[in-house]
């Protein structure tokens, strides 16, 4: 049986990155420009990785489906960037950020590597205003804070309700102007489709390259690099609906998985309480509400449930129910962080009240966002300079005005926590072979605390992987470049080069997108917010029938060896079938309640999530055992030294 | 039941870069109000896979008007007729029962057509890549408090910083000029502390590129600013006019 060694540092939390820092191997600036890395996405992770590993003097290639590297899905997050600054002095600190993270997530992440996250995060800030990002001031001219969810202090940092645009812009900058220097070679159209495994001397099998799929051309290419990095976000798309954008996928995750690196808990995946509903067959995606908007806005369904009734008829006007008729749920059971406790609980008391029968839109699947009390508190002037922005997109979507009547919005999957396993280094079991960002399970545990991502995407880019590949490289120096006429590299395209032809020649009758709907909703009906080990089973069995069918069954139209979307849609959901696969796997597998997931059978009598912290306190890993054959599962227990788990209590 | 609407589009197919494109016309019934324009698409699209044929080709991502990668030109106005959204934004409910829309791709001699309604947008990493950004490694850098700046500057920063690079203004200018793009970035650098050491560097090389890759100059038609989806004020262009003045006087 594999035995994980997540290679933490010696000696007493606060101490161990400064310890790991001043102990690790380095690379000197000559053997630097021997040394080859692949970057695999350019979203906050992997465009702030490849542009400080270029500063660094190292050779980087950098790898986008996008036609920009400015277009990567960080670009779509909204609300903000923690960071421990105290500036607002409410007694921030960094102990305070590592303690909320590792509360937050429900107990289920390393504290090791939540303590560095938080210790890096003032770094971050520093870095981004001195890109040029322009974070929100005050009118003294430092720098502005607001308050998230599952947080007490103001440590969120923002630019409007676009934060992650402008952090992936300072990032696509830096990025720019290594690519300007000739230190990073950017590879704009095209897709990861295999990890390329070599054995040194020794007969060890470490990661040295890519096969990639240029899309533009159709032509699959070889890449070797002495390390390869993968920042290529979370597998949310599963769900087809999702605030994902379209292309975001999970397939360079389960390319490593296959190649022996570890899927770590797949099942923790985070559902966003803050989303506009669903409205139709047709519809793609699903757009996210910034959770900033519950700062100020309160969130509400009727009391009486023929008052729920007539609003889902169309009857009644939300405006038309009296206050006293009004049940504002979360304020009511979590009076200590009314409507800003954290996303998992927002979420499942919306599901809550709407599975009682209150909801409040012609499907009955959502509830209202509400500004009126905070337009009469601070007026609409101040209203509109917070969340202006984030209203038009309300309106321009749903044609209603939020300044006049209440936004309806339901929970949707958002981001996983879950992901290729990793050491403190950031390191997969692949020897070479690092994942970063959303793309790694490390830092949130069961859930993660809203302007968490934006941090951890920049502290693993910026800050953690510049230091650990180091580690791994100085061992390296010696090793020449790699030609990609290595038989590895032969025989890994070959293998794509069979399964793109064996797609091309099903020529079924349904398209793919007809399949990941399908698989969108078993995902959502059997794994969403609510499962059950009935649930999980039935899935299980669903998502191996529809996959078998879509071997059979789908239609890609046109050529292979030229553009096209159809193959690339295909190629995604294949893996798609086998995540989906994973995350109800693992949901069975773990028989308790935590962070984002949440079984039915554990729960208190009030309706939390009830954690079994004797028998589940690890991140549960799954390894890859052959195709269609269930993965072994391997288990990295979660010691606490520091930190007291405790049942999350956000009533008091 | 919903009000639903039957229209024809008339879609430019074009292979490739080289390949001679033309329209060709689609009909689609009982399209609701509440789909968007890509999903729209994404009808059209299952219609033709349904029918063997090869679908239509559109670059798209996020959905949800922040990424800048949909570009579609409809009935004459590059992310469509309605004001301040992209393309992915634009419903349905804007268009009348037996509408014809007319879809193309950007055209530009900046912005070569791949396929279809997909174009080749590389310039503008080019543009960046010449200069837009501050010159700072990761690491070593003072407290983000440490120099205090006006939340006006700020702001107008921001709004500048808005820009998505999606290359609507390029479409919708008729000479094809990229200077509402470039403009938003030199100003938004040029407005802060951090980004002001290298304002007049930054003003050529980014002018030098933007010419040297085939835009066209700016006539103040304004036609930019109409049609941004983020409303990018073209006070920008005016101001990296005179960041390019100051630069070319100084040398």
């Amino acid at each position: 049986m594999t035995k994980l060694n997540a290679s933490i540092p010696q000696g007493p939390l606060a101490e161990k990155w400064t310890y790991y820092k001043s102990h690790q191997k380095l690379v000197n600036p000559a053997n630097k420009r021997r040394l080859d890395v692949i970057v695999v996405g350019t979203g906050l992770a992997g465009a702030s990785a490849a542009a400080s590993l270029g500063e660094m003097g190292f050779n980087v290639l950098n790898f986008c489906i996008q036609d920009s590297p400015r277009r990567a899905h960080s670009i779509a997050a909204q609300g903000g960037i923690n960071a421990a600054k105290n500036y607002q002095n409410d007694g921030d600190s960094v102990y305070r950020l590592f303690y909320d993270t590792i509360k937050g997530g429900d107990y289920r992440a390393r504290e090791a590597n939540v303590y560095r996250l938080a210790e890096v995060s003032n770094s971050i800030i520093d870095q981004c205003v001195a890109q040029g990002v322009p974070f929100a001031r005050e009118y003294g001219g430092l720098l502005d804070n607001r308050s998230f969810g599952g947080a007490q202090v103001s440590r969120t940092f923002y630019a409007k309700g676009q934060t992650g645009q402008q952090l992936l812009l300072g990032a696509y900058s830096a990025l720019s102007r290594q690519v300007h220097k000739g230190s990073v070679k950017l590879y704009t159209r095209y897709e990861m489709m295999d990890l390329v495994l070599v054995k040194d001397e020794k007969g060890v099998e470490r990661a040295r390259g890519i096969i990639a799929r240029n899309l533009v051309t159709g032509k699959l290419e070889r890449f070797s690099a002495h390390a390869v990095v993968i920042g290529t976000g979370g597998y949310g798309n599963a769900f087809f609906l999702s605030t994902n954008a379209m292309n975001s996928n999970g397939s360079a995750a389960m390319q490593c998985y296959r190649k022996g690196a570890l899927f770590a808990n797949p099942a923790f995946a985070q559902i966003h309480p803050t989303c506009i509903p669903v409205h139709g067959d047709f519809q793609s995606k699903l757009t996210l509400m910034s959770e900033s908007l519950r700062n100020d806005g309160r969130i509400w369904v009727p009391k009486k449930i023929e008052d729920a009734k007539a609003l889902q008829e169309g009857k009644l006007k939300p405006t038309q129910i009296k206050e006293e008729d009004r049940d504002y749920y979360l304020e009511r059971r979590y009076p200590a962080f009314g409507n800003l406790v954290p996303r998992d609980v927002a979420s499942r008391a919306a599901k809550e009240r709407t599975d009682a029968g209150f909801g409040v839109n012609n499907t009955g699947l959502a509830v209202f966002l509400d500004f009126s009390s905070a337009i009469e508190r601070l007026g609409k002037d101040v209203v509109a300079a917070r969340y202006g922005n984030l209203f038009q997109m309300y309106e321009k979507i749903t044609a209603d005005n939020p300044y006049e009547t209440p936004m309806m919005i339901y929970p949707a999957i958002h981001y996983t926590m879950g992901g290729i396993w990793v050491d403190y280094e950031l390191m997969t079991t692949i020897p070479g072979c690092f994942a970063i960002g959303e793309a790694n399970f490390s830092d949130h545990g069961a859930n993660r605390l809203g302007a968490s991502a934006l941090m951890q995407g920049l502290a693993d880019g910026y800050f953690v992987l510049p230091y650990t590949i180091q580690n791994y490289l100085s061992d390296q120096i010696q090793v020449p470049r790699f030609s990609v006429d290595l038989p590895e590299f032969e025989k890994t395209e070959r293998e794509v080069e069979d399964k793109i032809a064996q797609l091309m020649s099903i020529k079924g009758s349904r398209s793919v997108d007809s399949f990941h709907k399908a698989l969108g909703h078993i995902m959502w009906d059997y794994v969403g917010m609510a499962r059950t080990k009935e649930s999980l089973e039935t899935a299980l069995t669903k998502i191996k029938a529809l996959k078998a069918e879509f071997w059979k069954e789908v239609f890609i139209p046109g050529q292979s060896n030229t553009l096209n979307v159809e193959l690339e849609k295909a190629l995604r959901l294949a893996d798609f079938f086998d995540i989906g696969y994973l995350m109800a796997l693992d949901g069975l597998n773990r028989n308790e309640s935590c962070g984002g997931h949440f079984r039915e059978e554990y729960q208190t009598p009030e309706g939390e999530a009830l954690r079994d912290d004797e028998h589940y306190a690890y991140a549960s890993c799954w390894k890859f055992s052959g195709e269609d054959k269930e993965p072994e599962l391997i288990k990295e227990s979660l010691e606490y030294e520091f930190v007291v788990r405790q049942q999350r209590n956000y009533k008091a | 039941m919903e009000k639903t609407i039957n229209i024809t589009v008339k879609v430019w197919r074009q292979k490739g870069p080289k390949a001679q494109g033309n329209f060709e016309e689609y009909k689609l019934n009982n399209i609701t109000g509440d789909t968007s324009f890509l999903e729209m698409l994404d009808i059209l699209n299952e219609q033709l896979v349904r029918e063997h044929k090869e679908p239509v080709a559109f670059d798209n991502d996020c959905r949800e008007g922040i990424c800048g990668m949909c570009s579609l030109y409809v009935n004459g106005h590059p992310h469509g007729p309605d004001s301040l959204i992209t393309t992915c934004q634009l419903h349905m409910r804007t268009f009348n029962d037996g509408e014809t829309i007319t879809i193309e791709p950007w055209r530009s001699a900046g912005f070569p057509v791949i396929r279809d309604l997909m174009v080749d947008r590389n310039a503008f990493d080019k543009i960046i890549q010449a200069g837009g950004y501050v010159s700072v490694n990761t690491g070593g850098i003072p407290d983000a408090n440490a120099i205090p700046i006006s939340k006006i500057d700020a702001d107008e920063a921001m709004d500048s910083a808005s820009c998505i690079g999606c290359g609507a203004c390029v479409a919708a200018c008729k000479n094809g000029s990229a200077m509402l793009f470039v403009s938003a970035k030199v100003s938004q650098l040029a407005l802060l502390p951090q980004g002001r050491i290298e304002a007049k560097a930054r003003a050529k090389s980014m002018v030098a590129k933007m010419d040297e890759l085939g835009f066209g100059n700016c006539t103040n038609t304004r036609a930019c600013e109409l049609e941004c989806p983020k409303g990018v004020s073209i006070s920008n262009i005016a101001r990296l006019n005179r960041e390019f003045l100051k630069a070319k006087f100084s040398d």
